[in-house]
């Protein structure tokens, strides 16, 4: 069935294949690599894209057939209390959890690039996390947040005589602390982004600076930094979709009122969830998930829009 | 990928042509036909209908029944997912409050006045039967029905020198207070009674304890929230008063109030009869369960709850009169006392559960006493109007809120749903 | 040019350099404490879970017993590795050939199919699920494996990864098998995967990874529990035991033992695929 012997050249189509010029081979070969990762990408991303786009127009709710219901489904969302609230503890997730990781990342990063002793345990230290399953750790991180008598952190609290803390049980708490896990879990996957692009910049920048005199500070700051930049940037893009994206600790650490106390660490993709897989109203929720899209959007064309100004 | 798309594709084309079949109904009839009965995974529960099934069959030679199982968390979505693929069980089990769903989305069909007549049901069966009454007609039955007990730590009670389970709910709070402990810190190390509003305490407040206090959750047609009210709030004030004041237990404590039981870490906690079977593999405590307290004046009350069996709106022909023959089996009485044995519920005709032998039974004569003052609240989106009554606590206890301002916000919000809800 | 190994560090060891260590060190043990919490109450009885010390008074292997004797983790290991396994399997074989294709041949609409593939990136998966479900329940895809893997059996990152490595591999190299009568898919398979294997291994640590904790689409298409991935079956075994945390704990470290092993055994392929990944994707 393929061209893929041309040796003989005995029937006519082979014939006609060996008359194909080079270039003409070329154009057959790509397209017969390309003819099942086409329809691939076309079922399986392109045309339910356009499907969600159109959902998010519709009634549909499992039961009954879709309805066009033009951009009723929109202005719902918008009179909806509960998605601002969704709305802002996404940004949280976002705002907060983005600079605090990249901050911590390349701190320990910088630092650990100039250590010798022991470098590969320890980077193995911070790394193990990242290899570890959101779903799984989320139970044992609700299990560090319990409240006493079983809670470590609070027993650690305790021990240092401290008053316990609700952690989970707070509206104020129970976010920062989802937070710290997702933190957690991708610093290992940061740090090691951070020293790949350290040992990227070359040491003749550094021999120069240390020849002109500059102060570690000067050097980092006038050399290290701008140098990193492109490390950096895909690092805020990465983590930031992480975060506008997170469900998995959320999810778990909350099962017995989804979202938190009062919906107070509840993102926008539990929100999907619920409002696609318990109350089925599939068109709204297509609606949120084109929010979802417009958001990531607009985030990663400003980051494209930083690196470009480079 | 295309190869196991076309199998789905013929599949579905079996299937049409298998509806096609049943369509020409007795030319092309067998003499056997097979049903489908669907319900949730429940081990205990499970088992005994497939005893049951046995049973049937064995009667009922030439059908055959098949039984289908989820998970409970995604039951209603499942059942409704395939009822729009066109796909349906020919008995289906359901909870008492997702009736309005199951009818309005066309999922039951109203039982046969022929061998379900609505005079016999209302004569047998216990009265709370009649939520799943719509438009003059019984839509599905019980097996088993479910009420709530206090259920006690006999070993914290006896290290804490307490001689019986509170009558009371005065008596209570003082027995909470003699079985809580706390650290040097003020932590709560051991609870005198467990809380869970997401559980099984917002039915204890809504239904029970808002009646004990002279009120009622809803009007009697079920259209109007009634609960912001002096009763509802008396009922509030007395379940929060329970952490908030007395401190003998608290939201979140291990998790999860059964989980705190279950541990030996509370003395106490409010739960149905579906808990027995989990609480039977407790080892290193004993435990008893007791009626829930009355109020001081001596008023008693409980909330039931039921999961009904009603017949799928695709069964039709011989299917629908397999159907008809398998619910009558899985109600009758001999069905019903091998539920309870099994699985722990009560049965749901009122002769076969008040017996003596039931009423003077240790556990479950606390829960059956309780039939005669029960009431089954009717919700319409059980999950979402739980979800109220939690956030309701959680503003009290979180936000500082008022018990009077979050019982009133609390009511608006379930009127607007119960308002979406009969707008329809 | 890089200062991979000959850092600019001071010949004496500074009293500054001693103080950056153990901080290093000591938040890398902070970093591994809810791992080793994890193991440890996994080794404590149901009675033991309230004493918060570290190292169990007597660890026993009972809860391991336990939550292994009845089956249904195997299984869920069983089926998150059969998924796995099968995606990237799948995922290196279709991304490289994409990438390739895009990488080394001229034809006419090759920007556009990158370009088209590329900006798949943008879709978030949230957005998909609702058609795939859609998808899945009317072609009865529902709880089968296929229905779990399909999504995930060519992705964009890949083809994006593989393409930057392909771009150096050098045209000579493919002209002479040309000359040499090879067909073009054996040049593919026989010379130009050979030269971009480091690539290959760091898309398929990131792969495997992926899909051995995915959860949100697992958790959505399964409902069948013989069906669950380790993460899912995790996820509502927890919520069954009615919080009871030695066995929760139990269930959350032999779901993290593999990666952890596998870690152990390829910690220098692992670190450099993900630098690679993260370099140049």
């Amino acid at each position: 069935m393929t061209p893929s012997d041309h040796s003989g050249g005995g029937t006519g189509s082979l014939r006609l294949w060996d008359r194909l010029s080079v270039t003409t081979k070329q154009i057959v070969w790509a397209w017969l690599f390309l003819a099942v990762p086409i329809l691939f990408f076309g079922v399986v991303r392109f045309y339910p894209t356009l499907q969600a786009f159109w959902l998010s127009l519709t009634d549909w709710d499992l039961l009954n057939e879709a309805n066009f219901i033009g951009l009723d489904n929109y202005r719902k969302m918008l009179a909806d209390p509960l998605f601002w609230q969704v709305f802002r503890n996404t940004f949280a997730y976002l705002l907060i959890g983005t600079p605090i990781s990249i901050a911590i990342s390349f701190v320990i990063a910088y630092y650990l690039d100039r250590v010798r002793f022991l470098h590969g345990a320890i980077r193995a230290l911070y790394f193990l996390p990242f290899l570890t399953t959101a779903a799984a750790m989320a139970w044992v991180w609700r299990l560090f947040y319990q409240p006493p008598p079983i809670g470590i952190i609070n027993g650690f609290i305790g021990m240092l005589g401290f008053e316990a803390q609700p952690f989970l049980r707070s509206t104020e708490q129970a976010l920062p602390a989802i937070m710290v896990t997702a933190i957690w879990a991708g610093l290992g996957f940061q740090i090691i982004i951070f020293l790949a692009g350290l040992r990227a910049i070359p040491t003749t920048y550094y021999e120069a600076a240390r020849v002109d005199g500059l102060g570690e500070f000067t050097i980092l700051h006038r050399i290290t930094l701008p140098l990193l930049k492109p490390t950096t940037v895909f690092l805020v893009v990465f983590s930031s979709i992480g975060f506008l994206r997170i469900f998995d600790q959320v999810y778990n650490m909350t099962s017995n009122d989804p979202g938190g106390p009062l919906n107070s660490t509840k993102p926008l993709v539990l929100m999907i969830y619920q409002t696609a897989f318990s109350s089925y109203q599939m068109g709204y929720a297509a609606a949120q998930t084109v929010v979802l899209f417009t958001i990531l959007l607009v985030i990663t064309m400003i980051q494209l829009w930083i690196l470009r100004s480079r | 990928m295309t190869r196991i798309a076309l199998t789905g594709r013929a599949r579905l084309r079996l299937a049409a042509a298998l509806a096609c079949a049943t369509a020409l109904g007795p030319t092309l009839a067998s003499a056997d036909v097979e049903i489908e009965y669907w319900q949730y995974v429940f081990d205990a529960r499970v088992k005994a209908m497939d005893t049951l099934i046995d049973a049937f069959e064995a009667e009922n030679p030439g059908i055959t029944v098949k039984q289908v199982t989820f998970p409970y968390a995604d039951y209603q979505t499942r059942v409704v997912a395939a009822h729009a693929a066109g796909k349906g069980p020919d008995v289906v089990q359901l909870f008492y409050g997702w009736i309005d769903n199951f009818v309005d989305g066309g999922i039951l069909q109203p039982l046969p006045g022929d061998a379900f007549p609505a005079s016999a049901i209302e004569a047998e069966f216990f009265p709370i039967v009649g939520a799943m009454k719509r438009n003059e007609q019984y839509y599905a039955l019980p097996t088993a029905v479910r009420t709530m007990a206090l259920f006690y730590n006999k070993k914290l009670f006896a290290e804490a020198g307490v001689a019986e389970p509170p009558k009371t709910l005065d008596e209570l709070v003082e027995v909470a207070k003699k079985t809580a402990r706390h650290d040097n810190g003020g932590n709560l190390v051991q609870a005198g009674i467990a809380l869970d509003i997401a559980r099984q305490d917002h039915h204890w407040w809504r239904t029970i304890l808002t009646a004990q206090y002279g009120g009622a959750p809803y009007s009697d047609d079920g259209t109007t929230v009634t609960y912001d009210s002096e009763a509802g709030l008396k009922a509030l004030d007395y379940y929060l008063a329970l952490q908030t004041q007395h401190k003998v237990g608290k939201e979140g404590f291990m998790d999860e109030g059964q989980a705190a039981f279950r541990a030996g870490l509370a003395a106490m906690v409010v739960d149905g009869t579906f808990r027995l079977a989990s609480y039977g593999t407790i080892g290193s405590f004993e435990w008893g369960v007791a009626e829930l307290p009355a109020a001081a004046d001596g008023t008693r009350a409980n909330y039931a709850s039921y999961f009904a069996n009603g017949i799928g709106a695709s069964a039709s022909g011989e299917e629908l009169e397999a159907a008809k023959k398998f619910l009558a089996y899985i109600s009758s009485p001999a069905a019903m006392e091998l539920w309870q044995k099994e699985v722990g519920e009560l049965p749901a005709r009122k002769d076969v559960a008040m017996t003596e032998a039931n009423l003077a039974d240790p556990v479950f004569g606390p829960f059956i006493r309780a039939l005669d003052y029960s009431q089954t609240t009717r919700f319409v989106d059980e999950a979402a109007q739980r979800q109220i009554a939690i956030d309701m606590v959680n503003r009290a206890l979180l936000q500082g809120q008022s018990p009077a301002d979050s019982v009133a916000e609390a009511a608006k919000a379930e009127q607007a749903l119960l308002d979406r809800h009969f707008a329809k | 040019m890089s200062r991979s190994a000959t850092a600019p560090v001071p010949r004496s060891i500074r009293p500054g350099a001693i103080i950056a260590w153990t901080c290093l060190f000591v938040g890398g043990v902070i970093m591994i404490t809810p791992l080793l919490f994890m193991f440890s109450t996994s080794l404590k009885s149901a009675g033991e879970v309230f004493d918060l010390r570290l190292v169990p008074a007597n660890p026993t292997l009972q809860n391991y017993v336990r939550v292994l004797s009845d089956g249904r983790f195997l299984g869920w290991f069983l089926n998150s590795t059969l998924i796995a396994v099968i995606t990237t399997v799948s995922c290196l074989f279709f991304d490289s050939l994409v990438a390739y294709t895009l990488a080394k041949f001229r034809f006419p609409g090759r920007k556009l199919v990158f370009l088209a593939i590329l900006s798949t990136l943008m879709i978030p998966t949230e957005m998909l699920v609702i058609p795939w479900y859609l998808m899945s329940s009317s072609l009865g895809w529902t709880d089968t494996y296929w229905g779990i893997m399909f999504p995930g059996l060519m992705t964009a990152f890949g083809v994006f990864l593989m393409r930057q490595f392909f771009e150096t591999v050098p045209d000579d190299f493919l002209e002479a098998a040309r000359i040499d009568g090879l067909n073009e898919f054996t040049i593919w398979w026989r010379i130009a995967m050979p030269l971009v294997t480091p690539a290959l291994s760091a898309l398929a640590i990131f792969t495997f990874l992926g899909n051995w904790t995915a959860f949100f689409w697992p958790l959505i298409v399964t409902t069948d529990r013989d069906l669950y991935t380790l993460p899912v079956g995790l996820s509502s075994f927890a919520v069954e035991q009615s919080i009871q945390w030695e066995m929760i704990m139990t269930g959350a470290a032999l779901s993290t033992i593999p990666t952890l092993l596998i870690f152990l055994f390829f910690q220098r392929y692992i670190v450099r695929g993900v630098m690679l990944a993260g370099v140049k994707g």
